[in-house]
């Protein structure tokens, strides 16, 4: 069976103690991944400082030369998995094992790759994108980096979020990734394709571990990032240097002449519901108009209804597999006894003629789900799941920004100009899209999901005395 | 010189002589223990006629945690004992409300018979020990002490109360938890520092890790380390001897409050990292059990539920279903009955208990 290694400041290590990836269609072995024990997350971490000199050493433009060709080999080379036992893995092992393990239908696996691969290329414009445009050259001047090692507590749903931490290392900081349990193979294939390019092994922790062991990586990394469920991350937030990816509770609104024309913007909502499963933080959750909601709501519900659960290996398929069916059981009674209190109805009941919960080729699918909500208060006006789920809601346009709540993405389908100033105003939203643009849509010149050069850079000034 | 198999048969034999003297002890009027006196008279049997030994035990019945919680502990004072000073020791309440156990001198004989396993070298006679570890209500606070004393040596103790570390984990006190774990560490180094003839130390495996990342152990002075208190793997053990202290004696130990001590399987380099546990026959016995029908004794080697049963004349446990499971072990010459191997919370309780915070 495959071996998922540790890798301790690049060199793998396999542990005594392995957990065992399935493929959640027949439960068959798909690898054993090492597990690494707190204390020896640790006992690495006390090397940082050093380990950020072997970065520190090469200049900007190598490393991002470096990015350029680390995008390719993630792309298409045979990579290393484990080079003790001599395993590689090729293009094709990753996204049959990726699937096999999260889930995720091969060409939802397929279009990350070709994201995460972008974000390689595209390494100068997201440095500027996140920085504003500070010169590159003199970063490690003007500004003072505020840590030897990033710390990143990684999720399974959706393998398009390790862009985020990617630019990191271009930024000279060394990288201590926790892998999601079902989804270690994207940072392992960046790890190895970036160490392939030239960056120095030193640069990558990966330690696939438990609570105990995140925990060390979170107390100890000076920065990291945190992706988690709301109950995981709540415990962390407050803590300036960890950047927390909760829930996004992204939302598209729609003022009352976008609302004449939604014939038009379907394809925009559809897309920011359901794209890549379901699966994202940035995926919308709620769909606020100023009224004719339940309209909306029903032509979205036909639109939604369409997605079919579809085997994993089908090139049309849309719709992610749950990994632990429990948690689509679990999901689809929650949804029923919202449902059962009253002020909501699923509108893509009658159009998908069947339960919402479904098997297809061994696996378990949610079909997407689109609510309406007599009011923006109700529980599942609120929820956010991962499959297609939303719930359209009719809120007055003047009282949009002030009831918005957390919103990491907000994508405003307006030309109203009080509108638009007051969501601009508003400080619950991450990241503002103008326009009928989806949820989901990255421009990789702008920061999205945080902003990781303010988190691991801060301006100081230098002062010397003149000659 | 006597074959394995002869040697299992005489400890079989050893655990029913004790099986029949305790039964005896805790089921007669003028010395027996109240609680199972009374227990005793709701049955249609006197179990001193009717048990003569460790399969007889079924009898009984299996022993529930809930009665160590909710029955008066002194109804578990035999009566044979009833002028003798009494402990009453609780466990670490991660199942629910702590259970305790009355103790008179128990802790004592069985960390005399576990001294017996160290090595003098490394556990040099007339050394000094620092124990840093939960102690409070916890068997361990009077147990390591009296083995220290035991060997001549005598014991500084840092305490650690592991329900405040309980608590700041479930609540995501993170910060609290580094300080209380850092303020444990600093008293730890303090002692470890100030006293040169501290040559031994206790203590839990989170703390070792912590107290390593501060100081060389060995460049202190430290030369055989007891390590215990909460669950412990092969990966712990191997990281233990490969990276955190590799050229101390590292003994990992499993023992809990109703139980006794176990001692593990010596380690051979090349043989592998597992640790394998022996209980301390015939003073207490576990057995292998299949989950969902405790009444079969899994194969060796197939995992299975701990039902431990504690034979002394202070406190008589018969069939208790722990909270951990393993690998049912092969007797081996230096403990020949049968141990665990691989001992970890079991699986069924994983979603909801707290362990192994410090």
């Amino acid at each position: 069976m495959k071996h998922l290694p540790i890798l301790r400041a690049g060199r793998p290590y396999r542990s005594l103690t392995r957990q065992t990836l399935t493929d959640i269609r027949n439960g068959a072995p798909v690898a054993e991944v090492s597990q690494a024990n707190g204390g020896l997350i640790a006992r690495d971490l006390l090397g940082s400082a050093a380990r950020q000199k072997t970065l520190a050493a090469l200049d900007m433009a190598t490393l991002i030369d470096a990015c350029a060709r680390a995008a390719d080999l993630f792309l298409e080379a045979e990579l290393p998995l484990d080079e003790a036992s001599g395993t590689t893995q090729t293009r094709d092992d990753f996204l049959a094992d990726q699937s096999a393990t999260t889930g995720l239908p091969r060409v939802l696996c397929e279009r990350n790759m070709e994201k995460i691969a972008t974000a390689l290329r595209l390494m100068p414009d997201i440095l500027r994108g996140l920085s504003r445009g500070v010169d590159l050259d003199r970063v490690t001047r003007d500004y003072r980096r505020e840590a030897d090692a990033l710390g990143a507590i990684l999720p399974s749903n959706s393998p398009g979020v390790h862009s985020l931490w990617v630019p990191a290392l271009a930024m000279k900081v060394p990288v201590v990734l926790k892998p999601g349990a079902q989804e270690p193979w994207t940072p392992m294939r960046i790890a190895q394709a970036m160490i392939s390019a030239g960056f120095p092994a030193e640069a990558f922790g990966f330690y696939p571990t438990d609570h105990t062991g995140a925990g060390e990586i979170l107390m100890r990394c000076q920065r990291a990032l945190f992706f988690g469920d709301a109950r995981t991350v709540d415990a962390w937030r407050g803590e300036g240097r960890i950047q927390i990816h909760g829930p996004g509770w992204s939302k598209m609104v729609l003022d009352g002449q976008a609302v004449d024309r939604r014939e038009s913007h379907m394809d925009v909502l559809v897309d920011a519901i359901a794209a890549n499963g379901g699966r994202s933080c940035v995926n919308a959750s709620a769909v606020w108009v100023p009224r004719d909601g339940k309209a909306l709501a029903d032509d979205l519900a036909r639109r939604l209804a369409e997605i079919q659960a579809r085997p994993l290996d089908d090139g049309a398929a849309q719709l992610a597999a749950f990994a632990n069916p429990k948690l689509a059981e679990l999901l689809d009674q929650r949804i029923e006894a919202q449902l059962a209190e009253g002020g909501a109805e699923d509108m893509t009941a009658k159009y998908r003629k069947g339960p919402r919960l479904v098997t297809c080729d061994g696996c378990t699918f949610l079909l997407p789900t689109l609510i309406w909500c007599e009011r923006a208060d109700h529980p599942l006006a609120k929820a956010e799941y991962l499959f297609p789920f939303a719930a359209v809601c009719e809120v007055p346009e003047s009282e949009m920004a002030a009831r918005l709540g957390p919103t990491l993405t907000l994508s405003l389908v307006s030309e109203r100009r009080d509108l638009i100033e007051a969501m601009l105003d508003c400080r619950h939203i991450d990241r503002i899209n103008i326009g009928a643009i989806p949820t989901n849509r990255v421009r990789w010149d702008q920061p999205h999901e945080g902003n990781l050069f303010e988190l691991l850079y801060k301006r100081r000034a230098v002062q010397r005395e003149p000659v | 010189m006597k074959t394995l198999q002869e040697k299992v048969a005489e400890g079989r034999e050893r655990l029913d002589a004790q099986v029949r003297e305790v039964v005896n002890w805790h089921f007669d009027p003028d010395t027996g223990t109240p609680f199972w006196l009374e227990y005793a008279a709701k049955l249609d049997f006197d179990p001193r006629d009717r048990i003569r030994g460790y399969d007889d035990l079924k009898l009984l019945g299996s022993f529930q945690d809930e009665w160590l919680r909710r029955i008066p502990v002194r109804k578990w004072i035999p009566q044979g004992f009833a002028n003798q000073p009494v402990s009453v020791f609780e466990t670490g309440g991660s199942t629910g409300v702590p259970k305790c156990r009355i103790n008179i001198n128990d802790f004592r004989v069985d960390y005399e018979l576990f001294s017996e396993t160290l090595n003098d070298e490394t556990f040099p006679k007339g050394a000094d020990w620092l124990m840093v570890g939960p102690t409070g209500p916890r068997r361990l606070r009077l147990a390591i002490e009296h083995l220290a004393q035991h060997r001549g040596g005598i014991c500084f103790m840092v305490d650690l109360d592991p329900r405040w570390v309980n608590k700041l984990i479930k609540s995501g006190n993170h910060k609290e938890f580094m300080a209380y774990r850092q303020h444990v560490v600093d008293q730890a180094l303090v002692r470890l520092k100030a006293h040169k003839t501290i040559k031994c130390l206790f203590t839990t495996p989170k703390l070792l890790e912590a107290i390593c990342e501060k100081v060389d152990l060995e460049a202190l002075g430290i030369t055989g380390i007891f390590c215990g208190g909460t669950e412990m793997n092969a990966q712990f053990h191997r990281f233990a001897k490969e990276e955190l202290v590799p050229n101390i004696d590292f003994v990992p130990t499993y023992g809990n409050t109703l139980m006794g001590l176990a001692c593990h399987k010596p380690h051979v380099p090349g043989d592998g990292y597992t640790i394998t546990y022996y209980p301390p026959l015939p003073r207490a016995v576990f057995e292998l059990v299949d989950p969902d029908r405790p009444e079969r004794t899994v194969d060796y080697g197939e995992t299975g539920r701990v039902m431990l049963t504690t034979l002394t004349k202070e406190f008589f446990v018969p069939r208790f279903l722990e909270r951990d499971e393993g690998e049912r072990a092969e007797p081996i010459d230096r403990y020949p009955w049968d141990g665990v191997s691989g001992l970890r919370l079991f699986t069924r309780f994983q979603e909801s208990v707290v362990v192994g915070v410090y």
